[in-house]
């Protein structure tokens, strides 16, 4: 797992090779240090966790910005809401 | 399309090809092997729709309590509610190939055990198996990890028959089975005949006087009273805890005034929310009910009642066991059939694991290439594998020490949940509690207490990982 921040206001959270839970914990740990409009880009390549961080983004209210898949892996880009 | 994707849905076609392959050649071969080609296709679509679905009793749980999303708690108990009712219909027409399990506070310490493993291992009995189809290999350590530690389990003795009550050794020595078979040796065989089996088995149908074959038994006592009413109270309050402030805050947003109406629209709306899990889980309720009719149909064309008598008239008498049985639940069924092959492995290296109840008595360790179970398993695997290389979701992982580490763990925490449960998240939860067997929910009850605890210890763990990261990012 690695997390830093790549620049103002954007972090970078690597869970590539992790599978359930740990994609979605790390996202969700992630996510509660940073400010509101703050970026997280997630790199994973678990499936299932998708689902999972989608619908946690849903009811956290945290909105996923884009979404890109390469060859099984995911990145997702997420603003802190 | 790139060459990756057009390789990829090559692989794909090249799998379904495989298995229609093996179908049709041992047909023509022999009649009788379309009894594990119906085990061979179910299996297939089974991997096919918990992979679409990412259809994981581990996540139903789990994922409630490390991250609060109910996708999973909603799909599977949309799948149990399905397979409830099919099954209620199968039933009443005498065409059931299930046995209700007997019921006591054992189920709860089995599922217990069961979920604190499923949590460790990133996945469940079934969810390992899909996942192992996406080219995870954690998914397949924790296959192995199930595998090796059942077929131990089952046969341990030595040290361990000091820990046994008198109790139990007394009552699986009365119990007078077959000589070959040693009742008063081994942990799990004096736990088994000594305190299991002399449980009461229990259905709702049976507890309210009613056969389960009865409409009244199979309909309202089994299926409603025994599934969708306790699915439905468990669904209101996963809406309550988890769903419903998210909702109406969201409502909040083009409605001023909010009534109940508005709550059973957000109930709704959480039973919806994710399309893929909802449709995979009433695929996969369908197809487990009509698993049964469709293996029994096949029982009753060939006059058989277990597939040993299959194997034994093809000439297979290796690994039978002593009552002429194999594993052939009829229905899906993942961790007894993963015990058998290392069972099978075990005993060609030289190991004298035929005298326990477990492979000696009722389920054998037939050859896994005319295991029907296995051929389910395999199935379901290759079927997982084909969704997600037509979605170009494939991709072979190696497990890093870590995860290796909780896979072994997690593995082994299932293996030995699945042997004092009989069964796992599939065999002793899901298809118990759509079969209104009271065991079933006992079972569930420690599942989710396990993944609790399981869930706790991964947050002071991932804690402990990101405090390192969150430091040197000074934040």
């Amino acid at each position: 797992m690695k997390f830093e921040k790549v620049s103002d206001g954007h972090y970078q959270l690597d869970v590539k090779g992790y599978v359930c839970p740990h994609p979605q914990i790390y996202t969700k740990k992630a996510l509660a240090k940073l400010a509101v409009g703050d970026h997280l880009e997630v790199i994973f390549d678990n499936p299932s966790s998708g689902e999972s961080i989608s619908t946690m983004c849903d009811i956290t209210g945290d909105e996923i910005v884009s979404q890109k898949q390469e060859s099984g892996k995911f990145v997702w880009d997420i603003e802190k809401g | 399309m790139d060459n990756d994707l057009i390789k990829k849905r090559n692989w794909a076609f090249g799998i379904v090809a495989f298995f229609g392959l093996i179908s049709i050649a041992t047909y023509t071969y022999n009649e009788y092997y379309i009894y594990l080609s119906v085990y061979l296709w179910f299996g297939f679509i089974y991997g096919m729709c918990l992979q679409y679905g990412r259809f994981c009793f581990s996540s139903a749980f789990r994922d409630l309590f490390a991250v609060g999303v109910p996708r999973m708690a909603v799909g599977v108990m949309l799948a149990t509610v399905l397979f409830a009712l099919v099954s209620a219909f199968v039933t009443a027409t005498g065409l059931s190939t299930f046995h209700a399990a007997p019921t006591s506070l054992h189920a709860v310490v089995a599922g217990f055990i069961f979920g604190v493993g499923m949590v460790f291992a990133g996945g469940c009995a079934s969810g390992s198996l899909y996942k192992t189809g996406e080219g995870n290999g954690v998914a397949l350590l924790v296959i192995l990890s199930i595998s090796v530690t059942q077929a131990l389990f089952a046969d341990v003795a030595g040290w361990t028959n000091k820990l046994v009550p008198q109790s139990w050794h007394e009552s699986a020595v009365s119990k007078g089975l077959p000589p070959t078979i040693n009742a008063g040796d081994g942990w799990v065989d004096q736990y088994l005949a000594g305190y299991v089996w002399d449980q009461p088995v229990m259905t709702y149908a049976t507890m309210m006087g009613q056969t389960d074959e009865s409409i009244t038994g199979a309909f309202f006592s089994n299926a409603f009273l025994g599934v969708i009413v306790p699915a439905a109270i468990l669904l209101l309050f996963v809406y309550l805890i988890w769903s419903r402030r998210s909702f109406l805050r969201k409502r909040k947003k083009v409605k001023e005034n909010l009534n109940f109406k508005d709550d059973l629209l957000g109930y709704w709306t959480m039973i919806v929310a994710s399309k893929r899990t909802a449709i995979a889980g009433l695929i996969l309720g369908i197809f487990c009910g009509l698993q049964m009719f469709v293996t029994q149909g096949l029982r009753v064309k060939f006059g058989i009642q277990n597939a040993g008598t299959l194997l034994e008239r093809m000439g297979h008498d290796y690994g039978i066991s002593v009552n002429g049985t194999v594993f052939d639940p009829g229905y899906w069924y993942v961790t007894t059939q993963e015990a058998q092959w290392v069972g099978w492995v075990f005993a060609k290296a030289g190991a004298d694991n035929m005298d326990n109840i477990y492979f000696g008595l009722v389920n054998g360790i037939p050859n896994p290439a005319i295991n029907p179970a296995d051929w389910m398993s395999l199935a379901l695997i290759g079927g997982a594998a084909v969704m997600a290389l037509l979605h170009n979701e494939f991709k072979f992982k190696k497990p890093t020490l870590e995860l290796a580490t909780w896979a072994i763990i997690g593995g082994a925490l299932m293996g030995i949940g699945s042997r004092l449960g009989l069964g796992c998240n599939v065999g002793a939860f899901f298809v118990r509690v759509a079969q209104g067997d009271v065991s079933g929910w006992l079972f569930g009850i420690g599942m989710i207490a396990g993944a609790y605890i399981g869930v706790k210890f991964f947050n002071w763990w991932t804690e402990r990982q990101m405090a390192k990261e969150f430091e040197a990012c000074d934040i």
